[in-house]
């Protein structure tokens, strides 16, 4: 059974494909849908939505259009989420792999040095990150990136420790393949597939944090994020529902798709462990 | 020419004014309104902030109150008189003044008050006595300042907040600030203080003694403290609280509560502080150090945009660096008008090459990051490659402090006077580092220097006028700030309180003349 077909038999991955999917083209077709910035002043402040042409989705307190934030919001978020996980993962995967790897002192060692991380409360930690190195795309992206490391590293460690004394790595040390040779060509390839299921899980929880940094006004100043929509508008909310509830809508549809998608690769990957259906 | 409409009209207004004033005041009945946030402490000129300087003005009193208009009027001193040469200010006293604990109020105490007491403590009252020479008692009810030359602002430097008038009797010779009298302060005032509940309320109870036939009409002023600003909103919706003195909602309730039933609203009783908004432009390097950019941002920001959507139109656009609540404003320069145009071609004059450069929002809420985003999008519809940095209280000090920064909103008081309030963002010598509140564009131009200081000693007003209106031509052609808005800083209250501002500082003193028709 090809790798898709069994990805296709979970039903709710195929519909979180389908709207990621969406949200991916909502993103790319941003700039040509509404080629002008989504914070020009366009029309007269709180429209409600579906009240007039070329304003589907209304606007907001100054003017903007809610369904340009929208569009030019999904390319921020999506791109803030990718980024981040693969920054993540560049600290996570290298530092699980030499403390399983290796074992003893440098186990030790790193893995102390995770805990340190990990006992600090994800959001705090973000939010004195992003506050110290002033909100921008940038910072947002790295601050992400320290608070979700620690579950990758600890990930990869478990699956170095689990397959460092495989018979396929004895040989290759038997035919003397240098220990990065082992780590990189051998083992890492073998672990690919949780480390793919968590990554897609990891976009998902990126958004949210993005979302909720921009909502406390720590979003990049400069471009417009669904969290910042929903910050802006949580102070009009009994005047204006649209405002939070668009964007609401966009960060909920884009966490859940994330999260089917990779329940999906789950099932794809890890046939052999995929529930009985 | 009067036509009979006009006459009809004019007719039916005088019939309504005095229908008003003939209604008879009620007396009795306690008022419950919000003070934000909790102030430190009661005693004015040892504290000087805002919420302070609200609940202790109708506990204290100056010599003298103001009008919405900034005029003079009467209030522990019940004339006075200005020599010819501007430099002796003369106070007669009113001679039925008691402090709250009895002991009657003297010239002695003016002369504790100002020589004294808010020489040692209140820096702003220090701003004005520099000029003063002596200050005498002449007898129990007289007492006789003199200048050392003459100081245009004087007479409107003795407000309440600015120059109260302290007990002699309690305070001479003690250590002011470990006074045990501090935690009951004692006034001339209309309201006595009752009980302080800290985080909870603080309450003033009517002064049966008080001095004016009459008043207060009120028995009591309840001043409660809640800290979080939605749950003031609903506490004036659900009818707890009648008055909520501008500044304690969110500026985006406003709308909702003023549009409900039984709710009015006045502007007015702002005057005096006239909160000015302004936009840093950095002077000394980049693209904002040239003229001609800085003329291109007037031009290009959209103001009554801001006014009508961001401040729910309230405020004032201004002309210049004069507000409309300044003495002296030029109201014949040529205004920045919303002109992207005009500021296209001015930097194409000038030859901008697309620097970027930044803009720091004034980190106090919603509204002031709103607003940031709409000049940030004005500027970049002419071609001005700008973004946003975001700053807390402490980064935003800091970075004005160091002069590190293009572009940076803040808002300043005018203080009534041009000398008090808007010749320190302009005077050269007033450029030093590490304050967020002097010059801190950088402005140098010593035709300017030299105007505002003759300005501030001339006498009389007209050689004042003279010399304020040329400082304003020059201000208006180098634009060494951007000037944004005069904000409006409404008072909401029920509809069925009367009488509630009556003077330039609105609720500061305000309950004295106040009744609950109910």
């Amino acid at each position: 059974m090809s790798f898709f077909a069994r990805f296709a038999q979970n039903r709710g991955a195929l519909v979180g494909l389908v709207i990621l999917l969406l949200m991916i083209a909502m993103a790319v077709l941003a700039p040509v849908l509404f080629p002008e910035s989504p914070w020009r002043m366009v029309q007269r402040p709180f429209l409600p939505p579906f009240s007039q042409e070329g304003f589907l989705l209304g606007t907001d307190t100054m003017g903007r259009n809610v369904a340009a934030g929208l569009m030019h919001g999904a390319w921020v978020s999506l791109l803030i989420g990718l980024v981040s996980t693969c920054v993540a993962l560049l600290i996570g995967v290298p530092l699980g792999a030499i403390a399983g790897y290796y074992g003893g002192l440098v186990d030790d060692a790193l893995m102390r040095f995770t805990e340190f991380f990990q006992t600090i409360p994800n959001f705090a930690l973000a939010i004195v990150l992003v506050a110290i190195m002033q909100p921008s795309v940038t910072s947002i992206v790295l601050a992400i990136a320290i608070v979700s490391w620690p579950p990758v590293a600890r990930l990869v460690r478990a699956e170095f420790m689990s397959l460092r004394n495989r018979e396929y790595v004895e040989a290759a040390r038997l035919v003397g393949q240098s220990n990065s040779t082992i780590i990189l060509r051998q083992i890492l390839p073998n672990t690919l597939s949780p480390i793919i299921v968590l990554a897609s899980l990891m976009v998902a929880t990126a958004i949210l944090l993005e979302s909720a940094l921009s909502f406390l006004g720590l979003g990049d100043p400069n471009v417009m994020s669904w969290g910042y929509m929903i910050g802006a508008a949580r102070t009009v909310i009994r005047q204006a529902w649209w405002l939070s509830f668009f964007p609401g809508l966009a960060i909920l549809l884009t966490v859940l798709a994330l999260n089917l998608v990779g329940e999906g690769l789950d099932d794809a990957l890890n046939p052999k462990l995929s529930r009985e259906r | 020419m009067k036509t009979p409409l006009a006459l009809a009209i004019t007719a039916a207004a005088l019939a309504l004014s005095t229908a008003a004033t003939a209604q008879e005041p009620q007396r009795g009945g306690t008022i419950d309104t919000i003070i934000q946030p909790e102030p430190p402490g009661l005693v004015l000129g040892m504290i000087q902030n805002a919420p302070t300087r609200t609940v202790a003005g109708n506990i204290y009193e100056g010599l003298l109150r103001y009008t919405t208009d900034l005029e003079p009027m009467p209030q522990l001193a019940e004339s006075w008189e200005v020599s010819d040469d501007g430099r002796t200010y003369t106070f007669h006293l009113r001679e039925d003044v008691t402090w709250h604990d009895g002991e009657p109020f003297t010239a002695d105490d003016v002369v504790f008050s100002a020589d004294v007491f808010h020489r040692e403590l209140n820096p702003s009252a220090r701003a004005v006595l520099q000029h003063v020479e002596s200050i005498e008692a002449t007898d129990d009810h007289t007492v006789v300042f003199t200048l050392t030359e003459p100081f245009g602002p004087f007479l409107i430097s003795f407000e309440a907040g600015t120059f109260t008038m302290v007990p002699e009797h309690l305070y001479a010779g003690t250590d002011f600030r470990n006074n045990e009298h501090n935690d009951h302060p004692i006034g001339t005032g209309p309201f006595k203080f009752a009980n302080w509940e800290r985080g909870t309320v603080i309450e003033l109870v009517k002064n049966d003694d008080y001095y004016e036939e009459g008043l207060p009409y009120l028995d009591g002023v309840n001043w409660h403290v809640i800290p979080d600003g939605g749950s003031r909103a609903v506490a004036f919706e659900n009818g707890t609280i009648d008055v909520l003195p501008s500044g304690t909602v969110e500026n985006f309730d406003i709308p909702r509560l003023s549009a409900m039933d039984n709710v009015c609203m006045t502007e007015e009783g702002h005057e005096y502080f006239s909160p000015f908004a302004m936009l840093w432009m950095n002077n000394r390097e980049g693209p904002t150090a040239d003229k001609r950019f800085r003329q291109a941002v007037m031009y290009a920001m959209d103001r009554e945009f801001a006014k009508d959507v961001l401040w729910n139109g309230l405020g004032n656009v201004p002309l210049s660096a004069f507000g409309s609540n300044a003495r002296f404003q030029h109201d014949d320069l040529e205004p920045y008008d919303h002109n992207p145009e005009r500021a296209r071609e001015l930097l194409d004059e000038m030859g901008y090459d697309g620097e970027e450069i930044t803009i720091l929002p004034l980190p106090y809420g919603e509204t002031w990051t709103r607003w940031a985003e709409a000049v940030q999008q004005n500027l970049r519809e002419v071609g001005i490659n700008v973004s946003t940095q975001a700053t807390d209280v402490g980064g935003w000090n800091q970075r004005l402090g160091d002069w590190d920064y293009d572009l940076a909103f803040t808002y300043l008081y005018q203080y009534g006077d041009p000398a008090l309030g808007i010749s320190r963002t302009y005077l050269s010598d007033n450029i030093a580092k590490g304050s967020p509140w002097n010059n801190v564009e950088g402005y140098e131009n010593e035709r300017v220097d030299e105007l505002f200081n003759a300005a501030a000693t001339a006498f009389p007003d007209e050689e004042r006028e003279a010399l304020y209106l040329e400082v304003q031509e020059i201000l208006h052609e180098d634009v060494p700030v951007g000037w944004l808005m005069e904000l409006g800083f409404p008072t909401l209250y029920r509809c069925d309180v009367k009488n509630l501002v009556t003077s330039g500082v609105g609720v500061n003193d305000g309950f004295k003349d106040a009744w609950l028709d109910r």
